[in-house]
């Protein structure tokens, strides 16, 4: 079976996103931030926060309540099925209690 | 009228920041402020600990400042942040608001406030009098209703 040509030319192309944490996302997570490639399959925030989940305890420690945390693209505020598209930094961060 | 917006680990001066905003004007009717203190929870508490994201801080109480200037006339608007360690009875947060009448001042304020504590990226951590670090301050509900009453 022959494989179907890519839709565009960017899609086949890695896409590496800068990942930034915040207060206890950050602590669980064990890193203040890392550069990834985003796997295929993965499009959306939630899509990013399932597989995350799957990397090791902390992430998933982290991510426990995919409900809870908080994400932002580009400095941002996304909901949960934002697409990823065009991202560079990506930020997980628990509810603010700034104030 | 072009919103103020500054984080900084320093402590600010309320008087300073008022005369800045009404020096040279004949216009101003009404300057309301809002000053936030750290709170020693019952003499529990030895300092506030807060952790902010450089860039999306500013980026984020800007945009709030601008849904404020666009629905209030406004004349003036500032909203000051610290991070780092603050300690009880220090300044964390200052909102000045300035217009021709008072309910604009009043309101921009409160909205400012209501916002600012959901959507601004900063996070509490307490520290503790016996000198262990206790943990984050949850995010209360309350703050989330009081911010939806004005949709």
């Amino acid at each position: 079976m022959t494989q179907a040509p890519a839709p565009s030319a960017a899609a086949a192309v890695p896409r590496s996103v800068r990942l930034v944490y915040f207060a206890w996302v950050r602590e669980r997570v064990g890193l203040a931030d890392e550069q990834v490639e985003l796997p295929a399959g993965v499009n959306t925030v939630l899509d990013l926060v399932r597989w995350l989940k799957t990397r090791d305890e902390g992430y998933a420690a982290a991510f426990a309540d995919e409900t809870l945390v908080r994400a932002a693209i580009d400095q941002s505020h996304v909901k949960p099925g934002a697409h990823l598209d065009g991202a560079r930094e990506i930020a997980f961060f628990p509810p603010m209690t700034g104030g | 009228m072009t919103p103020t917006i500054r984080i900084q680990r320093e402590d600010f001066d309320l008087a300073a920041e008022i005369a800045a905003l009404s020096a040279g004007r004949r216009d101003i009717g009404a300057v309301v402020s809002f000053t936030g203190l750290c709170r020693d929870e019952g003499g529990t508490l030895a300092a506030l600990e807060l952790e902010h994201y450089p860039g999306m801080a500013e980026a984020e109480i800007a945009r709030v400042a601008e849904t404020a200037a666009a629905r209030w006339p406004l004349m003036g608007l500032l909203a000051i942040h610290r991070y780092g360690l603050v300690a009880p009875g220090e300044q964390i947060v200052l909102v000045i608001a300035t217009s021709a009448h008072r309910r604009a001042a009043f309101e921009a304020a409160d909205f400012m406030m209501d916002y600012l504590k959901t959507r601004a990226p900063f996070w509490k951590r307490e520290h503790l009098a016996d000198g262990t670090t206790g943990g984050w301050v949850e995010a209360k509900q309350e703050d989330d209703d009081a911010a939806a009453r004005w949709s």
